[in-house]
């Protein structure tokens, strides 16, 4: 009875939604899209028809001719090229480190209550903290920037895998046990696919907070860089070229958080998550 | 012949799980091992996997001790404990990392034709229903040709009708190599259609009760008299076994009660 009654209003529901749904996959990235562009057009006619001068606040056109201009000089790529290395450098020695650690500190109970301690309570520093003692210790080019960089990936990617390893289930653990898996076998076929999704997560965060202190290392004095371009269009009153650096970071950020996610799509495609099947 | 030789267990935080467990299993043979929760049924299942080292006693297969887990014993979970980051096939083949690829993509694929899963090999474990997965974990165990095969109340999340499918087919897999199959249940039915013997436990602490043998012919008819006749005869023991603990905690015996019927 119930079965008859269910059943139309089911098809109900599933008939027009097949159309809608591939109208969405187009329409529901561009919803994002309508506020931002909304605001720039806004601002763009604003500045145009005379309402504002654009001097503090100069137009998205403004700011596009910045950045055409700074890459037909050949500064831009210098720039971009001197923070991504940075960034490149930075990143790689903080997961190199914080998966290590974190995964001696997940693996190994000892190693945990010796080492994560200390871990935690320098996690507590705020790292621009630092700061100064990197430049003492390490000069003030590169080495001290990569450095706080590196601090700055270093912890989330070291929490990240040593949670992993501590929430892997017990009972798939037992599995590879009835197996007689034991040392390298147990972690090479049980526990690395096991943390994978929550290491991939961890990446990006690290790599997030890796473009974040990229602009507190360049501002301590750098003469390349994008974070110099923010210095610098400070100094000498340029909102436009801070605009446009501003605007390239957040192109470099997305693009490489990007890059981690579909490098880490086909491990991860057996993943039955709600974001998996596109969410709602 | 797998020699439990009073077998006990007492947990770090005193919990006395299993008292001095004795029996001798023949190879070959099917045993149900039933009773009330807390009557060490899983314990001992787990002591003679080698998952957990009995405290006293001590489990023997073919005159070598377990200790820890052994390639000549396989389990089921109740749980299918499938890795969800292989497919099918992989996870069938999850025992088989040492032969050679050919050798085993050959095993596997004739494992997954066995239990009806031919044209899942491919598929993600989160695709399968509940009956599925716990057919590859089936698969997963027997693919090795384990000489005794653990079953930890292994149907026990599935409905009726596919369990009764499973206990037959589980039946039909035994057939081929014969393996000793213990299986821990708190289902009466499966206990008679599936055993040559049934051990009752009783509670606290876990020990054996009562040995009913079931000389019924295969395949057993669920529905004839002599079925019925085992049935309560296993049912009388049950409650026997909880009879005594009636006294011991009255609140827990009738929820137990009501499991049986």
């Amino acid at each position: 009875m119930a079965m008859t009654v269910d059943l139309p209003a089911l098809e109900q529901t599933a008939g027009p939604a097949a159309t809608p749904a591939r109208w969405s996959r187009y329409a529901r990235p561009a919803l994002g899209l309508v506020l931002p562009v909304a605001l720039a057009v806004g601002w763009e006619l604003a500045v145009f028809l005379g309402y504002s001068n654009g001097r503090l606040v100069p137009p998205p056109s403004k700011v596009f001719a910045t950045i055409v201009e700074l890459a037909r000089s050949g500064e831009l790529s210098r720039h971009i090229l001197a923070t991504m290395w940075r960034v490149g450098a930075g990143f790689a020695l903080g997961v190199v480190a914080g998966t290590i650690l974190g995964a001696i500190s997940g693996y190994w109970g000892l190693a945990r209550r010796l080492l994560d301690p200390t871990v935690q309570a320098l996690r507590a520093i705020p790292s621009i903290a630092w700061v100064p003692l990197f430049i003492l210790w390490l000069g003030i080019f590169e080495t001290s920037k990569v450095a706080l960089i590196a601090v700055g990936v270093f912890f989330p990617v070291y929490l990240g895998v040593m949670g992993a390893i501590l929430s892997v289930d017990r009972k798939i653990v037992e599995v590879g046990r009835v197996f007689r898996l034991s040392g390298f076998a147990m972690i090479r076929r049980i526990l690395l696919p096991a943390v994978l999704p929550a290491y991939v997560v961890s990446l990006r965060v690290g790599l997030g907070l890796g473009w974040m202190f990229v602009v507190a290392a360049e501002f301590m004095g750098a003469s390349e860089g994008l974070g110099y371009l923010l210095i610098d269009g400070q100094q000498l009153g340029k909102p436009a070229q801070i605009l446009a650096a501003i605007v390239i970071f957040a192109i470099l950020g997305k693009t490489t958080d990007w890059l981690i996610e579909i490098a880490a799509a086909p491990l991860l495609r057996w993943q039955d998550a709600f974001g998996a099947r596109g969410g709602a | 012949m797998l020699a439990l030789k009073d077998v006990g267990k007492t947990y770090p935080n005193g919990v006395h799980a299993l008292e001095r467990f004795s029996a001798e299993i023949q190879h070959g043979e099917i045993i149900a091992i039933i009773g009330g929760s807390g009557c060490g049924k899983s314990t001992l299942l787990r002591a003679i996997a080698g998952l957990d080292r009995a405290s006293t006693g001590s489990v023997s297969l073919d005159n070598a001790v377990i200790t820890s887990p052994h390639a000549r014993i396989g389990i089921i979970f109740q749980e299918p404990r499938l890795l969800p980051w292989l497919s099918v096939a992989d996870n069938i083949g999850f025992g088989l990392a040492d032969l050679p690829a050919d050798v085993r993509r050959e095993k596997v694929a004739a494992a997954s034709a066995r239990v009806g899963l031919a044209d899942k090999a491919n598929a993600w474990p989160r695709e399968l229903s509940g009956g599925q997965a716990q057919r590859v974990a089936i698969a997963r165990a027997l693919v090795p040709q384990p000489e005794v095969l653990l079953l930890d109340e292994p149907f026990s999340a599935l409905d009726a009708f596919t369990r009764r499918d499973l206990q037959d087919h589980l039946l039909d897999l035994w057939a081929d190599t014969r393996p000793t199959l213990i299986l821990v249940t708190h289902d009466v039915d499966e206990a008679v259609v599936l055993a040559d013997r049934v051990l009752v436990m009783r509670p606290r602490p876990g020990r054996l009760f009562q040995e009913i043998t079931i000389n019924l012919a295969r395949p057993r008819d669920r529905k004839s008299e002599l079925f019925d006749t085992f049935k309560r005869r296993v049912l009388t023991a049950l409650d026997r076994s909880l009879d005594r603990a009636v006294r011991d905690r009255a609140d827990k015996s009738n929820a137990g009660e009501a499991m049986w019927w």
